[in-house]
């Protein structure tokens, strides 16, 4: 009778024991971080151009209205002069658009514009469009920002 | 058999440890990040405000600190800022919409922190705190007096103190007793005949009574809680103590309002606000004037002269950039309001832009029943709380006050 009890015990420890550990894996393992493409440099959609943007001060801080930059080459690797840039984006996730207008505001030489008053006031995953018109013809490029 | 028994008892005492480890709280990094980030212990020191070069100014607080609770600067004598913002209520006064000289279509705002804003009222219609200041004075239902009018009251109860802070009044013996571009036709009427010169010396003294107020208002920031105490807590490992621990029903209100419930969202940062503009469904109130939120607070923010692109600002135009890069139009906008703070939101019923909800529990159940907006288009989506979470997210809201 005792044998049993020591057996079902038994089981149930090791049963715990199993339970602990596929806990502990479950906790650490790192979560893949899969999710929009957030390259910050790409083709535009045409291949016109290649663009990147990056935020000014390198850093992104939530709820701050702050300044990227939009550098545009050729895919020859020219810098785009010139060039009219219109921004819309949004939350495709929360369906709504950006909390402001951002606007190029400046151009800076090599391909650079500035793209001020962008701001994202929650985490989540933003989308910023950019029509871009220059001498080589129009195109357009969406950047994935994820916060 | 006695062996049996010692086993079940270290089987019973390992159950209990595990019980109770589940009872303290657990949050994953991410929820802990995120945690640390709603603690009053992240908020910045206050940004000078540029746009008034008097915002840290003591002699002009203690001047805006006088208008603010003095009834004369109304058109009857009868109503001041204090009237709605009530210093002991969290300068708010409790009512579903504010009462001055008539019944207003808004609920009145509670002041903590409200120097951080880029936008004031609910709809974003002023764009720095001092230009906010002006507004109600002028309002027919709130202040209903006249800046021609305000400008004699300055002159004859504080002239002195305003010239100290200001610098020399300037000489209004031929300003009419009452003209405002905003006030009745006949103080309309006055007001255009008045020479631009003059028009001008008004709206500076004016500016100025909004820069002063301003200064005082600044001093008015939001205070610790038992949340921050948690959260402080949380973040350095400290076993949270006294009231500073969390009930297991809190614990779940937090969990929702940073997960399922989706409120950190919008109610994020310190100040449990993201300082924008959404449609979030809630509904209009019978009997008030037609209310498209945003959508016209915009026009009113751009044709305001005390904005900030206008010539009453200080220092210079960078400091514009919200005006200049605001969202003018779209669907978005419409019957869009503010999300207001939540710190100390329990002790302020009734709630929403037109204290359309009595309680926090109609609160959470709007949002958990999120139904579409009568106009435009409501960014919030059905949650289906159960009843045990939506009154664990009350619970947790509370803590924001105590």
């Amino acid at each position: 009778m005792a044998s049993i009890w020591r057996y079902i015990l038994a089981g149930l420890g090791l049963a715990a024991l199993l339970v602990g550990i596929v806990a502990v894996v479950y906790l650490t393992l790192p979560h893949s971080a899969s999710g929009p493409d957030r390259s910050r440099s790409k083709k535009t959609a045409n291949g016109l151009f290649v663009a990147s943007f990056e935020p000014e001060r390198g850093v992104i801080r939530q709820g701050e209205l702050q300044s990227w930059l939009l550098t545009l080459k050729t895919a020859a690797g020219a810098p785009v002069e010139g060039a009219a840039i219109t921004v819309s984006g949004g939350m495709p996730q929360h369906n709504h658009g950006l909390p402001t207008s951002p606007q190029a505001t400046d151009y800076l030489g090599e391909g650079r514009y500035r793209i001020d008053g962008v701001k994202f006031t929650m985490s989540g995953w933003w989308q910023l469009h950019f029509g871009i018109s220059a001498a080589a013809g129009s195109d357009s490029v969406v950047f994935n920002v994820v916060l | 058999m006695s062996r049996l028994t010692s086993v079940a008892c270290l089987l019973a005492l390992a159950a209990l440890v595990l019980l109770g480890g589940c009872g303290e709280p657990q949050f994953s990094d991410a929820e802990k990040k995120t945690i640390a980030s709603l603690a009053l212990n992240t908020l910045p020191s206050l940004k000078p405000d540029t746009t008034n070069q008097y915002a840290d100014v003591p002699a002009a607080a203690a001047l805006g600190s006088t208008l603010f609770f003095d009834a004369g600067m109304s058109r009857d004598g009868t109503v001041s800022c204090s009237t709605c913002h009530k210093i002991d209520r969290q300068f708010q006064d409790d009512l579903p919409q504010a009462v001055g000289i008539g019944h207003t279509n808004r609920r009145t705002m509670p002041l903590a922190g409200v120097a951080r804003n880029p936008w004031f009222f609910w709809d974003g219609r002023r764009d720095s705190l001092w230009a906010q200041a002006l507004t109600p004075l002028e309002n027919p239902l709130e202040q209903a007096g006249n800046r021609a009018a305000f400008a004699h009251y300055i002159k004859k109860r504080f002239g002195e103190r305003y010239e100290r802070i200001f610098g020399r009044l300037p000489d209004l013996s031929t300003v009419p007793a009452n003209a405002s571009p905003l006030g009745s036709d006949a103080e309309k009427a006055v007001w255009n005949a008045m020479p631009a010169s003059q028009q001008d010396d008004v709206n500076r003294v004016y500016a100025n009574i909004g820069k002063a107020i301003a200064a005082f208002e600044r001093s008015i920031e939001p205070e610790q809680t038992r949340f921050d105490r948690f959260a402080i807590d949380l973040a350095t490992g400290a076993r949270p103590e006294g009231n500073a621990a969390f009930s297991p029903e809190e614990i779940l209100g937090l969990k929702l309002f940073i997960g399922k419930a989706n409120c950190v969202t919008c109610h994020n940062g310190p100040r449990f606000t993201d300082n924008a503009f959404h449609n979030t469904g809630v509904p209009p109130v019978d009997g008030l004037p037609p209310d498209r939120g945003r959508v016209d607070a915009v026009a009113q923010v751009e044709a305001d002269p005390f904005n900030c692109l206008g010539k009453f600002r200080d220092g210079d135009e960078s400091a514009c950039r919200e005006l200049r890069f605001m969202v003018k139009d779209g669907p978005q906008i419409m019957r869009a309001y503010k999300t207001p703070s939540l710190r100390a939101a329990a002790d302020r019923a009734p709630y929403m832009h037109a204290g359309q909800f009595a309680t926090l529990d109609e609160v959470v159940a709007h949002y958990s029943k999120a139904p579409p907006s009568v106009e435009g288009v409501s960014e919030v989506h059905p949650l289906d709380l159960s009843d045990r979470e939506r009154a664990a997210l009350v619970a947790f809201l509370k803590t924001l006050s105590d």
